[in-house]
Order: structure tokens, then sequence, then C-alpha cells
């Protein structure tokens, strides 16, 4: 399939995954898993609940530790080597489903830790960028207040921006929206538009079909551990080629 | 390219088993759990080394040279081989010959039935309490009905029972009378004074009620227990005099009360105000609302906790001791004081340990699957 | 009230009509106070009944109230004491105060040591080695269940179970066991060591100020310059400079066998030795449970997400997971410390003697029954009361702000 390859086949790929499988204990949940996503382009990995999307994507930055096959991003290959580990940490950002926000820091410092402590900024640098990217994601007034004062939204939203001080090449969002209320998913959906104009390269596992459709290069379609379909939005909502998405579309259009 | 795996091979690439041989099966497991790194490793040999140090030289003092029986001598039994055997082996034959007086004291000896037969009726009553299904209003009158029963098989005195005066009694049914009683009684008193604390509309009933449990609550149960065996007796007047237990049994239930009063709290304050305004609401006085909708529910609440306080207060009815009343600890400690038996004290006090360890170990097994039964419920 | 009268949602307002109490029992307020002075008034009567009683009975035994026989000699034989004591010539007063001190020498060492033990008991419960986990687990559920003073009377008769003077045990040069307590070498004070101590004093406080500076610096530049190094310098090496500038004055009062018994050296009584020993195994074990339900509070996300920033494992332990887990773990361990003191009192027990022992024998030599125990338990109230109102001064502090 031609949108497999990536936009510019000469470059190497900001993230290559080769042939990898990981086992929980005896259960093999990702099963010869292999994605290539080229620099500023954009994937939504979608499908069925427990079907390894988050294991793949926390894979990406060694949350998870894989057990055979390659993984490499921005040039680095994850091994388990602690260097690499640093690397590799330093350059891909995550967003989660829960938000994972420090409760005990206010909002300003859960943005500027990681940049004064592993980038080794200067206290009002690194100050200066978090308000940066806090007016980029539209909540500057909060800087003081701490999470546990902020609605959902506003909270996934510094989960945003704290990613993005740390300047990463590459983005993961893990359901980034699914544990937020209808009304507040748009204004995360909505920063995250504005984020893909950027040209960051992004990995995003949702549901959000509206969401895949504006700004998705590439959609992924898992199943049990596997890729079992991928394609342009397009391609794949409009005319799926296997059973398994096919039923996969007709559950969430109906959930919807 | 990875996404080749489309439409022409819908079926799922076969799960395989985990590469590697050593992933699974015992020897994984020792991998993981024992020799999961070189801390670990180093851990686990060091520790193995000492458990086996340890436990067969507790076996070997425990069983191998054991001393299971004595003589009997001239005056009783010849207790010269257990001496001997001091440090090296056990004199398990101070068990066997003490046990009735270490269980009940000097109750005398032929009537030792009724005291056993009182054990018997709280371990039942116990574990009748503890079945769920049986948490009904008829519970209170079980409860009643039990505790006359074991007052009228321990003093005796009708039914044909001979009359045994309470200083005759000791052992392990005073340490379940003291912790039981003082519990039942401790209960509505703890219940009140959580209530009290909690009547924003009482301020003097609420400072009286927040200065009890605070004061209680700071001092050692010892103190208690001193003012009720030297102080108390100033208290009533001239000529009038309640004897040792009962006074203990006082300071106790007000100790057990003061604790069990911040446990109610707790399940006070852990309602939602939704209840009680919804109560309101529907036109109930505040007895019936606390009767009917507030305390069964912040009660079911900390029948956990209440089961963990219940247990420290069977594990502090043994100070009793301090003050010279003959409990389970009194009565062993007595137990050795016999010079034939002296020195055998690590004998006794691991039996008793091993008697307070059944209870308390069987309650605390108790509440922690209740906790784990009610979590259960409240998630779902 | 210049602000109020510009507030717009007074204009034209009128103030709320003052409630009028009735004299009728349908009044709410009415009713709450005749339920309170129904209660007070029963209360007030059982005290004057009892009291009225006591007074009877005190005349009647002829003792006198009053806290007089403090100053009076006290003829009460101490063994073990922070301050000097001669019997029949200190005081009454004397005596509760050494009472107090030696109970607060139990209650110091047994909270800073169980505080150590239960944390690396709790740690060892998460632990990924099977063994120590099972062990601690077992440790914690046996000792919990056993009550405390069963504990401290096998402690005691452990200790007096060691051999006598003549064939201590000898674990370390200086040091021996024996029935007759610990024995260990004393350092011998000599007054040049007031300068080590100061040197010590000096290299904290630079450690201090060099933390401080590393601390701008890193807000200025992004660097942190490296603390450890020169606070190991600073404490450690420092001091030990000067005691060897002043000649390495040293000399240690080494206990010896002399006869039958010891002299020299310092003594830990095995009185002393039981009772902290056995406070500190047993609320170790609460303290363990405390430590380890506080680390597990804090949901695994938050590793995860300090993680995917890049921070190190220590880091994150350090300024992401112990703050969280230090909410949950304080308030538990404050109660537990304070159980810990009131169960010092189980020292009479087993002859150790604290406040409530030194006061039972005044009480029985006196016979002021009631205002032994009232001091008593006002000293452990004093204890209590100030370590409770530091844990309320401590969450206040560092509740976590919600919504
Ligand atoms: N820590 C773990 N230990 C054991 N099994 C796990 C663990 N984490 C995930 N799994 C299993 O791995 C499989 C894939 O899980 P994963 O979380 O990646 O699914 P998912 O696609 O993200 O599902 P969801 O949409 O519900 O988030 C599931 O079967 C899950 O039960
Ligand atoms: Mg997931």
């Amino acid at each position: 399939m031609s949108a497999t390859v990536p936009p510019s086949s000469d470059e190497p790929p900001a993230i290559l995954l080769e042939h990898v499988n990981k086992w929980y204990g005896s259960i093999h949940v990702l099963r010869d898993v292999n994605l290539s996503v080229g620099r500023s382009e954009r994937v939504v990995v979608c499908g069925p609940s427990g079907s390894g999307k988050s294991t793949m994507i926390r894979c990406i930055n060694r949350l998870e530790a894989h057990q055979e096959g390659r993984i490499v991003v921005d040039g680095t290959e994850l091994t388990d080597d602690l260097r690499s580990l640093d690397t590799i940490r330093r350059e891909v950002g995550m967003v989660f489903q829960n938000f994972n926000l420090f409760p005990h820091l206010t909002i300003l410092e859960n943005c500027t830790l990681a940049p004064i402590w592993v980038r080794k900024m200067p206290k009002a640098e690194a100050e200066a960028l978090a308000m940066d990217y806090l007016i980029r994601v539209r909540i500057p007034e909060q800087a003081n207040k701490y999470p546990g004062q902020l609605s959902g939204g506003q909270q996934q939203r510094v989960a945003i921006a704290r990613a993005l001080c740390m300047r990463p090449k590459i983005m993961l969002f893990d359901e980034p929206t699914s544990a937020l209320d209808p009304e507040m998913i748009k204004e995360v959906l909505d920063t995250m538009v504005g984020l893909a104009e950027t040209g960051m390269t992004m990995v995003c596992v949702t549901h959000e079909m509206g969401f895949a459709r504006q700004v998705a290069d590439r959609v992924v379609f898992m199943d049990r551990g596997e890729i079992v379909e991928s394609g342009t939005p397009a391609e794949m909502f409009g005319n799926p080629q296997t059973d398994r998405l096919k039923l996969f579309l007709s559950q969430i259009l109906r959930g919807h | 390219m990875g996404s080749s795996t489309t439409a022409a091979t819908a079926g799922a690439t076969p799960a395989r088993q985990r590469p590697s041989a050593a992933r699974i099966g015992p020897a994984a497991w020792l991998r993981a759990n024992l020799f999961g790194s070189w801390a670990s490793s180093a851990a686990t040999l060091v520790l193995l080394y000492l458990i086996l140090r340890a436990g067969w030289s507790f076996i070997d003092w425990a069983v191998i040279r054991a001393i299971w029986q004595v003589p009997a001598g001239a005056h009783g039994p010849d207790t010269t081989i257990c001496r001997q055997a001091q440090g090296i082996g056990a004199c398990w034959a101070v068990v066997g010959e003490k046990y009735r007086f270490i269980l009940f004291g000097f109750y005398p000896y032929a009537e030792q039935w009724r005291p056993a037969l009182v054990v018997a009726l709280f371990i039942a009553l116990f574990i009748v309490s503890g079945v769920r299904r049986f948490w009904r209003r008829e519970l209170a009158l079980l409860w009643i009905a039990t505790l006359v029963a074991i007052g009228v098989l321990m003093w005796g005195g009708v039914l044909g029972l001979s009359y045994v005066p309470q200083n005759q009694w000791g052992g392990l049914p005073i340490t379940l009378i003291l912790a039981t009683f003082g519990l039942a009684l401790a209960f509505p008193l703890a219940v009140a004074v959580a209530l009290g604390r909690r009547a924003t509309s009482l301020p003097a009933v609420r400072l009286l009620c927040v200065i009890y449990v605070e004061l209680i609550r700071g001092v050692p149960l010892i103190t208690l227990l001193f003012m009720a065996s030297v102080m108390f007796p100033l208290f009533l007047p001239q000529g009038v005099d309640i004897d040792k237990l009962l006074r203990a049994q006082v300071a106790f239930i007000l100790f057990a009360a003061a604790y069990l009063a911040e446990v109610v709290r707790g399940g006070l304050q852990a309602l939602p105000k939704g209840q009680s305004e919804a109560a309101d609401a529907l036109g109930l006085s505040y007895w019936q609302k606390t009767r009917l909708i507030i305390l069964p529910q912040a009660l079911r609440l900390v029948i956990p906790p209440l089961v963990n306080t219940f247990i420290g207060f069977f594990k502090d009815t043994s100070l009793v001791l301090i003050i010279g009343i003959f409990d389970l600890m009194k009565s062993g400690t007595v137990a050795i004081a016999e010079p034939a038996w002296q020195g055998l004290s690590s004998e006794i006090y691991i039996l008793l340990a091993v008697i307070y360890f059944a209870f308390c170990f069987s309650m605390s097994k108790y509440s922690r699957n209740l906790e784990r039964t009610f979590g259960r419920a409240r998630n779902r | 009230m210049s602000a109020a009268a510009g507030d717009p949602r007074l204009a034209g307002a009128r103030r709320a009509p003052r409630r009028r109490m009735r004299l009728s029992w349908s009044d709410p307020k009415l009713r709450t106070i005749v339920w309170q002075v129904v209660i007070l008034g029963v209360l007030a009567a059982i005290v004057c009944y009892l009291a009225a009683n006591t007074s009877r009975n005190l005349s009647a035994r002829h003792i006198a109230t009053g806290f007089g026989f403090l100053a009076q000699p006290a003829s009460i034989p101490i063994g073990e004491t922070l301050l000097s004591w001669t019997p029949s010539v200190d005081t009454y007063g004397r005596a509760m105060l050494i009472g107090v001190l030696n109970t607060l020498k139990v209650a110091v060492v047994g909270v800073v040591l169980a505080t150590i033990w239960g944390t690396l008991i709790g740690i060892g419960r998460l632990s990924g080695n099977w063994l120590i986990a099972r062990l601690t687990a077992i440790y914690v559920e046996t000792l919990r269940d056993v009550p405390v003073l069963l504990q401290l009377l096998f402690w005691y008769t452990l200790l007096n179970a060691l051999p006598g003077p003549r064939q201590a045990f000898h674990p370390l040069p200086g040091v021996f066991l024996s029935n007759r307590g610990i024995k260990i070498p004393l350092l011998e004070w000599q007054p040049s060591h007031i300068w080590v101590l100061l040197a010590a004093v000096v290299g904290v406080v630079l450690t201090l100020l060099w933390r401080a500076r590393a601390a701008r610096r890193q807000a200025m530049s992004g660097t942190r310059p490296a603390v450890w190094p020169i606070g190991l310098l600073l404490i450690a090496v420092f001091p030990v400079a000067v005691w060897a500038a002043l000649g390495a004055p040293f000399a240690l009062d080494v206990p010896a066998l002399r006869g039958f018994n010891f002299r020299g050296g310092g003594t830990i009584t095995p009185e002393y030795a039981a009772l902290t020993l056995g406070l500190v195994v047993y609320t170790a074990s609460y303290i363990a449970e405390i430590v380890r339900s506080g680390i597990q509070a804090v949901p695994h996300g938050q590793w995860e997400a300090a993680a995917a920033l890049g921070l190190h494992r220590g880091f994150v332990l350090r300024h992401v997971v112990l703050p969280q887990a230090l909410r949950v773990i304080v308030p538990p361990m404050t109660s537990q410390y304070l159980n810990l003191i009131k169960n010092s009192s189980l020292a009479i027990a087993i002859g150790y003697q604290d406040i409530v022992s030194i006061t039972g024998t005044m009480l029985n030599q006196t016979g002021q029954s009631i205002e032994s125990i009232a001091l008593v338990m006002v000293v452990y109230l004093v204890f209590s009361l100030s370590i409770s109102a530091f844990m309320n001064w401590y969450n206040a502090h560092i509740a976590l702000v919600e919504r």
C-alpha cells in the first residue's frame, strides 16, 4: 500500500518499528509489529480495547520494554543502555489518558520541572518557555494554580504544554480525550490540531474519527496485538478492506 | 513494509510462545523473584542462610532436644531434667502440667468445664457475629442471651451450679470477658459520643465529647487502670465496695469508647451530606434520621476499622496484669513463678503468644476479607 | 465599612430580621438550650456526688489534698537517671522530673529507631524479591497480633538470660553483653573536642550555604554545581582535619571486667534495652504498613509521567513521589509515635523507672493517689497535645489544593 511509505523515503524515519514482539508473562501482546513514521507525519492508531495500542505507543518511549525486534527513534535504537533511554525521553513527549500531572506542584512548576533538571535550563528561561506554551494551550492565567483546581480539559492541556516544554521532536498521545467530558474534548482536540499544524511528528491513539480525518496522514488499525490494516483516513474509513476493521468501524459509529 | 498485513492476511498472526526457554516455569520464577539482580541474589542468599540457621536452632530447641514429660517426684513433678536442659531444649512438660491453670486460673478444678464452655460460647458468638447473613436485629438479642449465660456459668449459684466467687476466676475467660463486655458496653457510648461530637447545635455537649475523647486518647491505658484501682474506691460512698475486675472493666469501657467514638465519627464524616439532607427533606426527625438513615450506613462503612480496633482492645486487656487482675497473661506469669517451674518463661510466653495470635490473626484476616468484599461492592 | 457601602447588592437591601426565641417546646433554639442544660446538669450532679464522696473518704483516711508533697524528700531508689539523685534527700518533684526524662529517653530513641526499622520493613514488603516480601509480611503479621506487653516481657527475660559478666558475650572490642546489660565504650570528653564539634557545626552551615548558592546558580545558568562532594568535605573531612590538627586527642573509657562486674564504660541497662527494643520492634510493624500504603498511594502514572519527561528514578522519588506519599504517611505516623510514647508506660511491668513507674512508687509512699495520677495524665496530655498540634499544622501546611 502506497500510504504506508513515509512521505520522503530518503530521509530516515522518525520512528521505526521492525518485527516488534512483546509478551506479558505468557500473553503475546504485540505480534510482529512493523511501523514506520516519517518526520512531520501524523499517525492515528485505533483498534478495539486490549488490542495493544497503549503497549505499542509505550514501547516507543520505552515505558515498556519489547522483547524481540528493533525500535529506532530519531536515529537511536532503544536498548537497555541508559544513555539511549535518556536521549529518547528528551526527544519524545508523551500525553496520558489520565493527565498524570504532579498534584503537589503548580501548573508552572509542572511545566518547568523537566526543562530545569533535564535540559538544565535557567529558571527564568524555563518559566518564559512554559508561559509561552501555556499561552498556546490558552490557559496562561492558571499558571500559579494547582492541578486539582483545574477542569479535566484544562489539566490535559497543561499536560500537553508540559510535554512541549521539553521541545520534543515527537509527541505521543495515548487516548488523550477519553477521560474527558464531551465539551472538554473539543478544547483538547483543538490544541492538538494546532500542534499538528506546526509540523510536529505525532503518534496518537484515539477513537476521535473527526480528528483523524482532519489531521492524520495515516490511520493504523490494530487488533489482537497486530497491525491489521493501515492507510489514509479516507481509504480506511471509506473503504475498509478487512472484516475486523469493518466490524470495528460499525461499532465506533454506533457508539457515537 | 510493516503494514503489508492487510486484507490478504485477515487471520491473526498466530500467538507465539515467548522466546528463550526460561521465561515461565519454576526456573523462570526463581530468576524473576529471587535472583532478579545482583543485589536481589545476594539478599536471597544471605536471608536463606539466616533462615536456615535460625530455623534449625529453633527446631533443635523446640522439637529435637525438647522435653515433653517429667517424672513425678515426691512433691509434685520433678523438674530437674528441665533445669538441666535449660537453654538447650524446650521443656514442654510445663505446658502439659500448667495449661489448665493458665487457661482457667484458680477456678475450682472440678468445675473448670464451666469456664471452658464459656470460652467456647465466646468463640461461637464471635463466629456467628462475623457471618453477614446474621447481621440482623436478633443478633443483639443473641448477644444479650449469650452474655447472660456466660454470667450464669461463671458465677453459678443457680441451676444447681455451685457458686464460684469472682476472685477465683482467671485466665482466658477473664481476657475474653474484659474484651467482649468492654466492647459491647463501650459501643453504644461511643456512638452517643460520636453523635455528640457532631451536634453543631449543642456546643456544650460537643465540647464535652471533644474533651472526653481527647483526654482519654491522650493518656496511656495504664494510667486509667491505675485510676480504676486506686481512685475509683475514693469516689464511692463509704461502705460501698465494688470488686477490682468490675472497676478495671469500667476503666476499659471508658477507654474503648473514646477510640471507638473516633472510628464511628470517621464513618459519620464519610457519609455524603446529601443523605442527611434527603432525610430532612422527607420530614424525618433528628432521631429517626439518625436511627434509620445515618447510623446504619455509617456503621457499615466502619466495620473493618472497628474490627481492627477490637483487635487492639483484645491485646490491651493484657495490661490488667499490672494492676493484678488474673487474666490470661497474669496466670501465665504466675504459673512460672512457682519454684519448680521457674525459668521456663520462654515456653509459657510462646504458648501465650500463640493463644493471643490465634484470636487476633483470625480477626484481622476476617477484617481484611470484609474490607475486600466491601471495596468490591462500592466499586461496582 | 466603606467597601460594603459600594456593594451594589446592598442597594435597597433590608437587614435580615433577628430571630426571636419563643417560650415554646417547638422552638428549636429553646430546645437545644434545654437539652444542654439537662445534660450538663446531670453530669454536674454526678461529679458533685463523686467529689463529695471523695472528700469524705479522704478526710476519713487522713489524707491531705494538694501538691505540697512534691517538695518533700523522697526515699525512692532510682537506678537509672539522667539527673543526679540522692534518695531521701531529693524531692518527689525531682523524682517525677527524672521519670519524665526517662520516658523521653525511651520515646525519642524509640521513635527514631522505629521509623528507620519500620521504613525498611515497609519498603521490604514492596520488594521484587519474593523472599524479602514474604519475610517482611510475616514479620508484620506476627508482631501486630501479639500483645506488646508480652513482647516486652519476652525481650526482658531474653536479656536477663544472658550469661553473667564473667561469661559475657564479647561481639566487638569493648562491647559486652551480659545479664547486667550492654556495656559499651564511651568517648572520654576532652576540652579540645569542643573545637571538633564546632568544626562540624560550621561544616553543616557552610554546606547549607553552598546548597543555596547551587540553587541560585541553577536558577541563573541552568547548571547545578554538585553539592554532595563539597558537603562531604565540609561535614566529614573538615572536623576530622581539625581533630588531627589538634593532635588527635582521643581516649576511650573501655569497660573491663573487674572481679564480678564491669568497671568503666557506659551501660545500657537490660530494662531500658528490653523496653526500647520491644517498642521499636512492635511499633515498626505498624509503621511498615503505613509506609507501604503511603508509597502505594502514589499512582503509578506519576512515575511514568516523570519518566516520560526524562527524569531519573532517584529524582522522581525525591521530588515527585515522596512529597505525595508523605501526605498520606505523616498523619498515621504521628499517631504511631503517640502510641509508642503511651506504650512506654508499660515500663512498669519490667521495672524500668519511667514516669508511670516512679509515680506509682510515689503514690504508694504518699497515698496522694488523685494528685499523682492527675500529674501523670497531664504529662502525657502535654506530649499528646503538642504532637497533635504539630500534626494539624503539618496537615494544613501540606494539604493538596483541590477544587
Ligand atoms: N502490565 C500488564 N501486565 C499484563 N498484561 C497487560 C499489562 N498491560 C496490558 N496488558 C495486556 O496487554 C493487552 C494490550 O493492552 P493495551 O493496554 O495495550 O490495550 P489498548 O489497546 O491500549 O486497550 P484500551 O483501548 O483499553 O486502552 C491487553 O490484553 C492487556 O490485558
Ligand atoms: Mg490503552
